[in-house]
């Protein structure tokens, strides 16, 4: 598989403030990458470090496998930042062409990409007429005029309505149906989970996990039970089973973490034969956020 | 490096406040021409300034280089707020991230500033070919040819101060305080200098030591490059002779002070790009 973007051990520092921490990963062509983490914990440092805006401590990060520099390799990725950052006094025709001209490649596409993110009726206002939900599109339009290998995407969902989160999701979901590879900084879980097949999750500029989604979420699940009354004898005799890992009270509800597999025939009939009757009874697969909690908490 | 003036052209032509700024610029460089048209004729005092000398050949190049100079200021607030736009709007960063490189903007920024001076020379020294064609008593050409310097000089001089200009906005980042900025710097100069007088007034030669010192500093090098014509005028000197003044002052420009001032239009280019690369956007 080709690398296009591969990170060593990656540090910056900020005064006292440690905003990545020795960060190494690698990012493969055809795939929709996550990085997770809370707000400030170094998501965009990385990609600012890797977009030649962030001057890095130390530790290095390579291109194509380092066979353009950092600003040749920048002209065929598509990257939106933070805020969509264009020229307030252009139109969107304008702000494009001129970033064809940095890009070095021909502004016949800008008319296509325009009518991608439906702005073209649109096309001739001046940027800073437009609404957050508009500059979010041209932004997207902007990043996919080179037909990008690789589409960067930084919270861009950050202060939109939900009208405007469904639009600029659908697009990204299209593009990465294209199979163009996506790098996408969130901190909204359900966002992630539903446009990315793998993550990295980061917290304080230290990588926790970087792995696929599905061996993520892939344990061994867990279950929801209720009883009418007598909730501390359910308690003490799921913790004496063998399989249940802990065991925890979530508004009323009984949340038992699983080691091993374990049914819900084999837990209904253990509980039942010790004098328990349940109400509530769910085996679940825990949630990509379940999951992020998990892993977020550890250390702190 | 036409591509990354072709970059500056495309973000400046669309800019209104820009144009506008550049528009008044050119229309005050062709308004030397109106002094032609200054004419007094009350009874028997009859004086029409474009015949007291002032569009001979060789001087107009000096008068005119330097009356053209002062209007660079209008330029000016165009360099700096180009530069520093780019850091309210962020579009710098944008830039970055699009695929240009940090020496690429500099040197986009700088190929905008030699072209401005460039196309400034041309247009004075049209103006100047024009009025003298007109007005001069001379039109021999070896005598039109003389002190064409003064186009040299004129030229390293817009060069310069647009270079401290662009030094300036990516300094403070804001148009406005930017712009404040050199006035600051400016009196910091006219401070250093009077304290310099007030120091060496004890000494004979006190104009001669603080010009020794002073000569260095960038603003005061800059406007040191083409000095002041109007004491050169011969009208004004037989004046000044009937008054017993001297006035032996030499008023070419002096390869010293070209190099000192191309030696502060590279620090100031190599500061930009120093500062632009050390910083986080």
């Amino acid at each position: 598989m080709e690398t296009i973007l591969s990170l060593k051990n990656l540090d910056k520092r900020f005064g006292t403030i440690h905003a990545v921490n020795n960060l190494s990963f690698d990012i493969q062509k055809g795939n929709v990458y996550g990085i997770l983490g809370p707000n400030g914990s170094g998501k965009s440092t990385t990609l600012g470090i890797i977009l030649n805006v962030v001057n890095k401590s130390s530790g290095n990060f390579s291109w194509f496998n380092g066979k353009l520099s950092t600003h040749e390799a920048l002209k065929k990725v598509g990257a939106i930042i933070e805020r969509p950052n264009f020229y307030p006094y252009m139109t969107a025709v304008q702000n494009l062409e001129l970033v064809c001209k940095i890009k070095g490649i021909k502004s016949s596409k800008i008319e296509e990409k325009l009518k991608t993110v439906n702005l073209f009726k649109r096309r001739d206002s001046k940027f800073r007429t437009y609404s957050l939900g508009m500059k979010q599109r041209l932004a997207i339009a902007s990043a996919l005029l080179n037909d990008p290998e690789i589409l960067i995407l930084d919270e861009p969902t950050n202060g939109l309505d939900p009208q405007g989160i469904h639009e600029i999701r659908q697009i990204i979901k299209d593009i990465a149906a294209n199979g163009t590879t996506i790098l996408l900084a969130s901190h909204l879980l359900d966002e992630v989970e539903k446009v990315c097949t793998h993550v990295v999750v980061i917290r304080e500029g230290v990588k926790l996990y970087s792995g696929s989604v599905d061996e993520m979420t892939a344990s061994h699940g867990l279950f929801e039970l209720k009883v009418e009354s007598n909730q501390d004898k359910l308690i003490s005799l799921l913790s004496k089973f063998e399989g249940i890992l802990s065991t925890k009270i979530e508004n009323e509800t009984v949340i038992a973490t699983l080691n091993k597999p374990v049914s819900a025939v084999e837990i209904n009939n253990y509980l039942f034969k010790n004098g328990v009757v349940l109400s509530h009874l769910v085996k679940r697969k825990p949630s990509l956020e379940q999951q992020f909690l998990t892993l977020t908490n550890k250390i702190s | 490096m036409l591509r990354l003036l072709n970059i500056e052209i495309h973000k400046l032509k669309y800019n209104r406040a820009s144009k506008i700024l550049i528009l008044i610029y050119f229309l005050l460089l062709t308004s030397i021409a109106l002094i032609a048209a200054i004419k007094f004729d009350v009874g028997p005092v009859k004086f029409h300034l474009a015949e007291q000398g002032i569009f001979n050949f060789p001087y107009i190049w000096h008068f005119n280089t330097f009356i053209a100079s002062i209007f660079k200021f209008f330029l000016l607030l165009v360099i700096v707020s180009m530069m520093a736009n780019e850091y309210s709007n962020k579009t710098l960063k944008q830039n970055l991230i699009d695929g240009l490189s940090k020496k690429e903007f500099i040197l986009s920024k700088f190929y905008t500033v030699i072209a401005f001076a460039l196309v400034s020379t041309i247009f004075v020294f049209l103006v100047s070919i024009i009025l003298g064609y007109s007005y001069s008593d001379f039109t021999e050409f070896s005598i039109v040819t003389t002190d064409l310097e003064y186009l040299f000089a004129f030229f390293i001089k817009l060069t310069a101060f647009f270079s401290f200009g662009l030094f300036m906005g990516i300094l403070v980042k804001r148009s406005a305080f930017a712009v404040g900025g050199i006035l600051i710097w400016f009196f910091g100069e006219s401070m250093l200098k009077g304290y310099l007088f007030w120091q060496f007034k004890d000494l004979e030669n006190t104009s001669e030591r603080v010009n020794s010192i002073m000569q260095f500093l960038p603003l005061e090098s800059i406007s040191n490059l083409i000095k002041e014509p109007f004491t050169r005028l011969s009208a004004v000197k037989t004046v000044a002779k009937q008054v017993g003044e001297n006035l032996s002052k030499d008023f070419s420009v002096q390869p010293l002070d070209l190099l000192i001032v191309m030696g502060w239009t590279a620090l100031f280019i190599y500061f930009s790009y120093a500062l632009l690369k050390k910083r986080d956007l």
